[in-house]
């Protein structure tokens, strides 16, 4: 038996509290990329009550991204997009979920992020991170980015951190381990990443700006 | 002198393309501010580091 929506919602301020419940269901924040840092994001931000999740992925489920990305094995070859706003449903029925399936561009991405509050970069591509945090940080200045970089291998958890790199740019990860010179993406590693992501995205909605050392 | 991720550099009067060609950097991998504003990827040929300014360069590496 699923609560009902107030049911719900009073659930979450018990939490929270009314203040940063509301501040946390008013918001409008973007996923871009659905893997291993994109769908822990997700999750989590669906969970705190984040009021509208963009979720932006080109990509369909591999059987490949089921050792770290949080879909299901009968959710093979579905869109990202769709098999996850399916799971985040389940999750939190009461989320606004729009889930577009297309290739974040150049020439698109302004017009698909418009509206976030806040975007989280969580692409799998060197070049595409570094294409989507210029673009945001050169058209859209009135948007939080949190990004990431570095989370890739077994090396330590204790590596992966968050830093305001400026104004309204954080970006997390170890900043040095690549894809392509380590064994690949391990689920927890990759998690922390997306924790320190999606934690920075509700530190900023609360209207924690700054990152302590 | 220049800072450059923290570190004093003696590179004023470069452009931030020339300045980047003395680097390993690849130019497609990274994000560039200067004194606290970002660097539009157009204006890296045109922009000419002053003594003084202050640089951060992001590195993007691959895994997501």
């Amino acid at each position: 038996m699923i609560p009902s929506k107030n049911e719900w919602m009073d659930a979450l301020i018990a939490r929270h509290g009314l203040d940063l419940h509301k501040r946390f269901s008013s918001a409008t924040v973007a996923v871009c990329g659905l893997g291993g840092l994109g769908s822990n994001i997700a999750i989590a931000l669906a969970r705190a009550g984040i009021g509208k999740l963009l979720l932006i992925d080109f990509d369909r489920v591999d059987i490949t991204n089921l050792h770290r990305q949080q879909y299901k094995a009968n959710q093979i070859s579905l869109y990202k997009a769709d098999a996850l706003a399916e799971n985040l449903l389940e999750i939190a029925p009461y989320t606004e979920i729009t889930a577009v399936t297309a290739k974040i561009t150049e020439e698109n991405f302004a017009d698909l992020l418009r509206d976030a509050d806040v975007v989280c970069e969580a692409f799998d591509n060197a070049e595409a991170k570094a294409m989507l945090v210029n673009g945001i940080l050169e058209q859209l200045p009135n948007c939080y980015l949190v990004a990431a970089s570095g989370m890739a291998g077994m090396d330590t958890p204790n590596t992966i951190r968050t830093r305001k790199v400026m104004g309204r740019f954080y970006l997390c990860g170890d900043e040095t381990n690549d894809v392509a010179d380590t064994i690949g993406l391990v689920a927890p590693r990759v998690m922390l990443c997306a924790a320190h992501q999606a934690h920075t995205v509700l530190r900023i909605l609360a209207g924690e700006y700054e990152v302590e050392v | 002198m220049v800072k450059v991720n923290g570190t004093e550099l003696d590179i004023a009067g470069k452009t931030v393309s020339e300045y980047l060609a003395t680097t390993g950097y690849d130019p497609k991998r990274i994000a560039v501010e200067r004194n606290g504003d970002i660097v539009f990827k157009s204006q890296y040929d045109v922009t000419v580091i002053d003594d003084g300014d202050s640089l951060e360069i992001v590195s993007f590496v691959g895994g997501g």
